[in-house]
Formats: C-alpha cells, sequence, structure tokens
C-alpha cells in the first residue's frame, strides 16, 4: 500500500486513535516480564509489559507504552491484540510482515517505526526466560553476532541498514563499509542482507 | 468528510491568494512567447517587465536587478554554485577567494550545495548560532579573511522564525570585500525588506510563500555584484538565467507582491495578536513546554513549541486527525528518524527536537481558529503524554 493517505486505511487509524491495551500513565499492571527496545534520543522507543501462564507458557495479557510515531503507535497496537493467548514461542517468531499483514500495510518508509513493537515484544519474552531458569532458550545473541570483524558491524547494524533504505550490497557497504577490510566476510554479509530484505520488504 | 481545515503550516507554504488567482486566470491564455517580436509576444513581455518592475519597487532594487528563477531553492543554488565555477568564461577570478561562508541554521537547499562545494575544493564554514537561533557575529569575523567569496545567511529562519541583522553582517562581509547573500524566502512580504539598507548583493525569494504560486521565485542581483548563471544557453533575462520565461508564474508572483504590499502591514498586527493568543493559550493550558527561536527577533506568525515527553509525528498527525495542519521537527521519512538540525543548532537535544511542532501562521487565520487549537492540542498533548515511556513514569509492579 504505497498509498500517501496511508494513515487513513480505515484500520491504521482505527488503531491510531484508539491505541489497545496501552499503559496508561496513571494505570497500574503487575507484568510478569518487561522488554525495552530503541533510543528516545532517536526519536523512538517502546516498552512492552507482557503476564504469562507459567503452565502453558502462553501471554495471558499484555501493555505497552511508547515514546514513538504512528505507524509504531498502530502496528504496536495490532500487535497487542494478536499475541493474546499466543505461546511465548509463537509469540517469538512473529516477524513484522504478520503484523503489517495484520494491519493492511505500511509505505515503506514507515516500516523502520512499526518493528519496535516485535522487538520490544522479544525483549520482554528474553526476560520472562531469564527471570524463570530457561536462559537457554534467549535468542538475542544471534542479533549481536559481529559479521564483519574489521569494521565491527554484526547482524542488527545489517538489519538496521535494510530498514533505512538499503536493498543491496553496493548500498550496504556505502553505509556501513562492511567487507572493505580483508573482505572475506562478504558471502555470510550477502546471505544475511538477503533475509533482512525478504523479511521486510518481499512480498 | 469535508471538515473544515485550520491551516498552521504557512511557512511550508500559503494558499493562494484569491485576487492572484483571479489575476492569473484573467491572464491563463497569455501563451505568447515573451522573446517573440509579434503582438502576442509584446504582450506577455509587457507582463513579465511589469511584474519584475512590482518586485523591484517592494524591495527597493531596481528592475534590471531581478532575475526570475523557477524557486526559492533554485536561486540559493544560483548564488553558491557561482562561486566554485572555474570557467574561463565566467570572468571572475575565484582563485583567492575559495572559501565561502554559512551558517547552522541554513534551508537545506543551502545545506547541500555547500557540502557539494566542499567536495569542490572549497573551504565551508558553518556559523553556529545560539540558544534563540542567532549568528555568532564574533565568530563571522574571526573567520572573515581574503579568502572569503561569498557569505551567505538566511534572513529569517523557516524553523524556528529567528530573524538575523542582515545589515550588520552585510556591513562586516563588505569590510572585507567578500559578497553577501541573504535567502529572503521567510522574510520577504512578512517584515520589511530593502536591499539598498540591507546591503545585500544577493537575496533570493519565493512565490509561493507569500499567496503566490509555486514553482517561481526571484533573485536580486545588484548590478555591482559578480553574477554567474547556473542554466545556461538563451537569451533570456538578458542571459542570466535560460529558459522561456514562466508568464504565468511571474504575473501571479508579480501580484502576489502588490498583495503583500496593501497587506503586510495589516497582516502584521493581526496575525502577531492571533500567534500571542497561542503561545498564551499554551502557557497556561500545557505544563513542560519549551519555546523555540529568539523571544524578539521572530516572525510574528512563527511559534514552534517542544512539547517534553511526547513525539512530534504522533502530535501532529493526531491533530491532522482534528483538522489542524501543522509541521514537526521530527521528520520521520526515508527509514530514519531525523531531529530538526536547527534546533540541535540552538543546543536542545534530540530529544526536545523530537518533540517540537512548527505553528505557522497566515493571513486565513482568525481568532476563532487558535481558540479551537489550543483546546484541541490540550487533549492531544494529553493523550500523547499519556501513553510516553518518557513523561512521568507509569506505575508498574513487576513481580
Amino acid at each position: 500500500m504505497e498509498n500517501e493517505n496511508w494513515l487513513y486505511s480505515d484500520r491504521v487509524k482505527e488503531h491510531f486513535i484508539n491505541p489497545r491495551n496501552i499503559l496508561l500513565n496513571d494505570q497500574e499492571f503487575d507484568y510478569h516480564a518487561r522488554g525495552m527496545v530503541g533510543n528516545v534520543m532517536c526519536g523512538d522507543q517502546m516498552v512492552m509489559y507482557i503476564k504469562v501462564d507459567p503452565e502453558k507458557l502462553t501471554i495471558t495479557d499484555c501493555k505497552w507504552k511508547t515514546y514513538g510515531c504512528a505507524s509504531a503507535i498502530a502496528s504496536t497496537s495490532v500487535l497487542s491484540e494478536m499475541v493474546k493467548g499466543m505461546t511465548l514461542e509463537k509469540a517469538y517468531s512473529l516477524t513484522p510482515k504478520d503484523i503489517l499483514r495484520e494491519l493492511g500495510g505500511l509505505p515503506d518508509r514507515k516500516i523502520h517505526c512499526s518493528v519496535l513493537g516485535d522487538k520490544a515484544l522479544r525483549a520482554a519474552i528474553d526476560d520472562y526466560y531469564m527471570k524463570h531458569g530457561m536462559s537457554d532458550k534467549v535468542k538475542t545473541d544471534l542479533k549481536s553476532k559481529l559479521i564483519c570483524e574489521c569494521q565491527q558491524i554484526n547482524q542488527e547494524d545489517i538489519e538496521e541498514a535494510v530498514l533505512e533504505g538499503v536493498r543491496n550490497f553496493k548500498q550496504l557497504q556505502e553505509k556501513t563499509k562492511i567487507s572493505t577490510g580483508c573482505g572475506k566476510c562478504e558471502p555470510e554479509a550477502k546471505e544475511i542482507l538477503k533475509k533482512y530484505i525478504n523479511k521486510y520488504f518481499s512480498d | 468528510m469535508n471538515k473544515k481545515i485550520i491551516y498552521l503550516d504557512n511557512n511550508a507554504t500559503t494558499p493562494i491568494h484569491p485576487e492572484v488567482a483571479e489575476f492569473m486566470i484573467d491572464n491563463i491564455n497569455e501563451y505568447g512567447n515573451p522573446s517573440s517580436l509579434h503582438t502576442l509576444g509584446r504582450r506577455a513581455r509587457a507582463l513579465i517587465e511589469q511584474s519584475r518592475q512590482q518586485i523591484a519597487s517592494f524591495i527597493n532594487a531596481r528592475a534590471e536587478e531581478i532575475i526570475f528563477v523557477g524557486s526559492g531553492s533554485e536561486g540559493n543554488n544560483t548564488v553558491l554554485q557561482s562561486i566554485a565555477c572555474s570557467s574561463l568564461r565566467c570572468g571572475f577570478d575565484h582563485c583567492n577567494k575559495r572559501k565561502i561562508i554559512t551558517t547552522s541554521i541554513e534551508h537545506p537547499c543551502i545545506v547541500e550545495t555547500s557540502k557539494c562545494l566542499k567536495d569542490k575544493g572549497i573551504e565551508v564554514i558553518y556559523l553556529p548560532v545560539d540558544r534563540y537561533g542567532k549568528i555568532d557575529l564574533n565568530y563571522l569575523e574571526d573567520n572573515l579573511d581574503e579568502k572569503v567569496g561569498l557569505v551567505s545567511v538566511m534572513m529569517a529562519n523557516n524553523e524556528i522564525g529567528t530573524i538575523q541583522d542582515i545589515q550588520r553582517i552585510s556591513e562586516l562581509v563588505h569590510h572585507k570585500n567578500a559578497l553577501m547573500h541573504t535567502d529572503a524566502v521567510q522574510a520577504v512580504g512578512k517584515i520589511p525588506v530593502d536591499v539598498r539598507k540591507l546591503g545585500v548583493d544577493f537575496l533570493t525569494l519565493s512565490g509561493h510563500k507569500i499567496y503566490g504560486p509555486k514553482g517561481i521565485g526571484a533573485l536580486y542581483v545588484s548590478s555591482q555584484a559578480h553574477y554567474c548563471p547556473l542554466i545556461r544557453g538563451g537569451h533570456q533575462e538578458r542571459n542570466r538565467r535560460a529558459g522561456t520565461e514562466n508568464t504565468l508564474g511571474i504575473v501571479g508572483l508579480g501580484k502576489a507582491i502588490e498583495k503583500r504590499s496593501e497587506e503586510m502591514e495589516l497582516d502584521f498586527n493581526r496575525i502577531s495578536n492571533l500567534r500571542n493568543l497561542l503561545k498564551q493559550g499554551i502557557e497556561k493550558n500545557i505544563e513542560d513546554v519549551h519555546f523555540n527561536g529568539h523571544p524578539e527577533d521572530c516572525l510574528y506568525n512563527t511559534l514552534n513549541v517542544s512539547f517534553s515527553g511526547a513525539e512530534g509525528e504522533s502530535i501532529l498527525l493526531y491533530l491532522d486527525l482534528e483538522g489542524i495542519e501543522v509541521s514537526t521537527g521530527s521528520a520521520c521519512s526515508s527509514g530514519s528518524l531525523e531531529p530538526s538540525y536547527v534546533i540541535l543548532a540552538t543546543g536542545l537535544d534530540e530529544l526536545w527536537a523530537h518533540s517540537s511542532i512548527r505553528f505557522s501562521l497566515g493571513r486565513e487565520n482568525t481568532e476563532q481558529d487558535i481558540v479551537f487549537v489550543i483546546d484541541r492540542l490540550k487533549q492531544v498533548i494529553k493523550k500523547v503524554r499519556s501513553m510516553s515511556t518518557i513523561y512521568h513514569k507509569g506505575k508498574c509492579n513487576g513481580k
């Protein structure tokens, strides 16, 4: 949906006007785990709080707060409805594409803002795993895996670059200087680049 | 849904003045090429020259010092690029003048062109500003040496409205034999602009910021100043800007200028009052705000406010849903979030920049509009802050 009137797709607009499961400042919520991502200095931050059924390992309730833009608000609102009753494992594997499908799509330039919700959710699930002796299930290490030793570029840097518009290896190099040292990481970097473009932008 | 729109984004562009629209429609069939010698050509030429004279009179220039260009950005590009021209045809000896001075709060068309000049080997100095957006004159003096070919300082800032002392700056610049340019796109038509008094060599203005049409601007070039065209290959504009003239745009610009000269003073009083009403309404009803820009030397129509803890784009879009149109210093585009470099230059941090909203008023706004805006703004800020991760931490009890 490359419609410039994106805000007025009924579903986005509706979730933006009435965001679900927001934890308002004067409300209380007894949560089991919490995940925070983003940085207010970069203009966006998201906190996700979850309650978990310890037997079934399902999410029974979730709340969130944000300092973020309209698409972050709408997409996290949709996400918060999707995950209730979902197993931690299933929730962990949700991708921005799943959320966008539910939301009816967003313009490419807005996808960057809409990934905050699922990232915060994964951080909250990791937090739950850590607190309940299941640290073996935590997968966050993957994100910070160093790909290019010469330029100190990790997997997450490649993901960020894709979200900011990078669509081929040349652009990735211009942005991050990846594989410009010894060059041995190039095949892996290309592989990961392809994975993220596919994850966020292919249909 | 034909909701009433309250347009408070007049620094981005303005609605066309009804009399300008009428005049343009009256002349829409003047298709003659102004360079043609026959009747139709001469008629188009007369319209263009009338407009040129109107603009010249308005800024106290001579008609032959006005060049029509396609936009304010084109005017600014033309002036800056001329400094890097090393063509022998140019007739200007730049060998010892390979340095320009500009500011950290210019419009992107100056900022980006300066970067390009730097790549071409020109030294570029960006003057810092104080917390109100005023440039540091001492810093200017310290950097003004015989190598400086051009100094470009915007007269009034589009985002925060701060007005610079161009007259004083021109004096300093001319004292060192450099040329002085001012981007007066936001100033012309709002505050008095007199090129002789200001002492500038170049000045840029634009049609669509003064209730005129888009796609037309004008460049004042002092008859004493060196000039090098950006667009070559035609005798138009006395060889200074090639391309068949945009007759209709020029006609509209002339009329817009005429209307400004009639209405400027009245607007000044009326819109100043509306802006004060808005400012007081915000101060009275909303806590934790910061007003950006200079408390006195500021465009009378511009109010830039940062609302602590509330993200700008969501404020903008919630206001949009109420029919209120503003802009923000938190640009969520092309992938990443870029805070306003103008607000950062005044020393505020990214968070304040991401929380900033610009209200720029215009001739169509009424007191009733402003009362409505204050009421809705109060609700929107409350809503955005209530979901904010950083404004009053929510009471959460982790188990």
